[in-house]
């Protein structure tokens, strides 16, 4: 099995911003030894509070949209839980719509969702957040381009090739196929790794709906990746 | 080994989330270790990247900055202390349009001998090493991101 059919290549035509971006020489290989021993970033400076995970408690009032818990486990891919280590979330609100100043997709704010939360996986490197589902939104990719609802997570890990941001996709989304970010990569298999399964052991009863979603970060026997 | 998560761009809309008080400054702007670092991330035609993330980590200290609209990004760093090795920070950078995060290293100006015998500087192309070092400019350290182009940045397979 080759990580790299798994991961997206820098330069995708399709995803149009990733022409003027995409680095065209071959990254540099150093030393395997230099590679394992590389430490990650120490992000203890990031402060993380309890209700950070829960963004629908961060205003007076509760967000609209549908409630959802997202649950999951930080694996490296040596099958080891990853223990405290920081996730970061970010997302747009239920009508698709970012608070950030960026966005200006003609979409309501809501004055009681900002969309962003951190948390740290626990012993066992699970971690937990309750949010409200985000909304598609478009974008100026191509005519009539929409993006599939997801949630940006961003994870440190151990080392520094364990660092990772990526999207976690809804199951079932019919924008899923047509999204040049996630059809990036080139095996199908590893599209799936980003889309989340419905979990009725972490649904709620009456209150919210649960997704399970597993991530797995680069471990101490990894290889490096190439271009 | 269970594959890894695949990576997917860290997109335009970061700003607001992945932020944290004093995060461009791992050092005190007025200690006396402390170098001021600023710099562009730019695009294959030259232009500012306007939506990237630059963090940047060395021993214990870590800083992340989101670069502005001139793509301008700005750290405040300890002097990394004296060891066998050019001293260098690991940077790491994120943008719409980069489905994956670019890892490269910034050495300082001003360490001449160290950065001619340093062992990672001698595995790169010697007509490409300067992409990995910083300049003096003043009281500022100097170091641009070029992501493409004419000068492109060294990156490292990580």
């Amino acid at each position: 099995m080759s990580d790299l059919d798994y991961e997206p290549p820098y330069l995708y035509p399709d995803y149009r911003s990733s022409e003027l971006r995409a680095p065209r020489h071959e990254p540099v290989r150093l030393p395997d030894e230099w590679f394992h021993n590389a430490p990650g970033p120490v992000f203890g400076r990031i402060p993380v509070r309890a209700e950070d995970a829960d963004l629908t408690r961060q205003h007076r009032g509760e967000p609209l949209g549908e409630r959802i818990i997202i649950h999951g486990r930080v694996l490296d891919s040596d099958g080891q839980p990853v223990r405290n280590t920081l996730v970061e979330v970010w997302q747009a609100n239920a009508a698709g719509r970012y608070i950030d100043p960026v966005d200006d997709h003609d979409a309501p704010l809501d004055p009681n969702f900002t969309g962003a939360g951190r948390c740290l996986t626990d012993t066992a490197g699970f971690y937990r957040f309750v949010t409200v589902r985000p909304g598609a939104y478009p974008w100026r990719n191509h005519l009539n381009a929409w993006r599939p609802a997801h949630v940006h997570f961003s994870l440190f890990g151990r080392s520094l090739a364990s660092r990772l941001v990526t999207q976690m996709y809804f199951p079932g989304d019919p924008l899923i196929p047509l999204d040049p970010i996630l059809s990036s990569i080139p095996d199908p298999r590893g599209r799936e790794l980003l889309i989340a399964h419905l979990d009725l052991d972490t649904t709620v009863p009456e209150w919210a709906l649960g997704y399970r979603w597993d991530i797995v970060l680069r471990g101490p026997r990894a290889t490096p990746a190439e271009a | 080994m269970t594959a890894p998560t695949p990576s997917q761009t860290v997109g335009p809309f970061f700003g607001f989330a992945l932020r944290f008080d004093n995060d461009a400054n791992a050092a005190d702007r007025e200690s006396r270790d402390a170098i001021r670092v600023e710099g562009q991330v730019l695009d294959g035609v030259g232009k500012p990247v306007p939506d990237a993330l630059v963090e940047a980590s060395q021993g214990e200290q870590f800083a992340r900055c989101r670069t502005d609209g001139e793509g301008a990004f700005h750290l405040i760093l300890h002097r990394p202390v004296a060891s066998d090795d050019a001293p260098f920070f690991e940077i790491t950078v994120f943008a719409r349009g980069l489905l994956r995060h670019l890892h490269t290293r910034m050495y300082l100006p001003g360490e001449d001998h160290a950065n001619r015998t340093d062992r990672v500087l001698q595995l790169v192309d010697e007509s490409r090493r300067h992409t990995l070092i910083a300049r003096q400019d003043g009281d500022i350290v100097h170091f641009d991101i070029r992501l493409q182009g004419e000068d492109e940045t060294v990156f490292f397979a990580l």
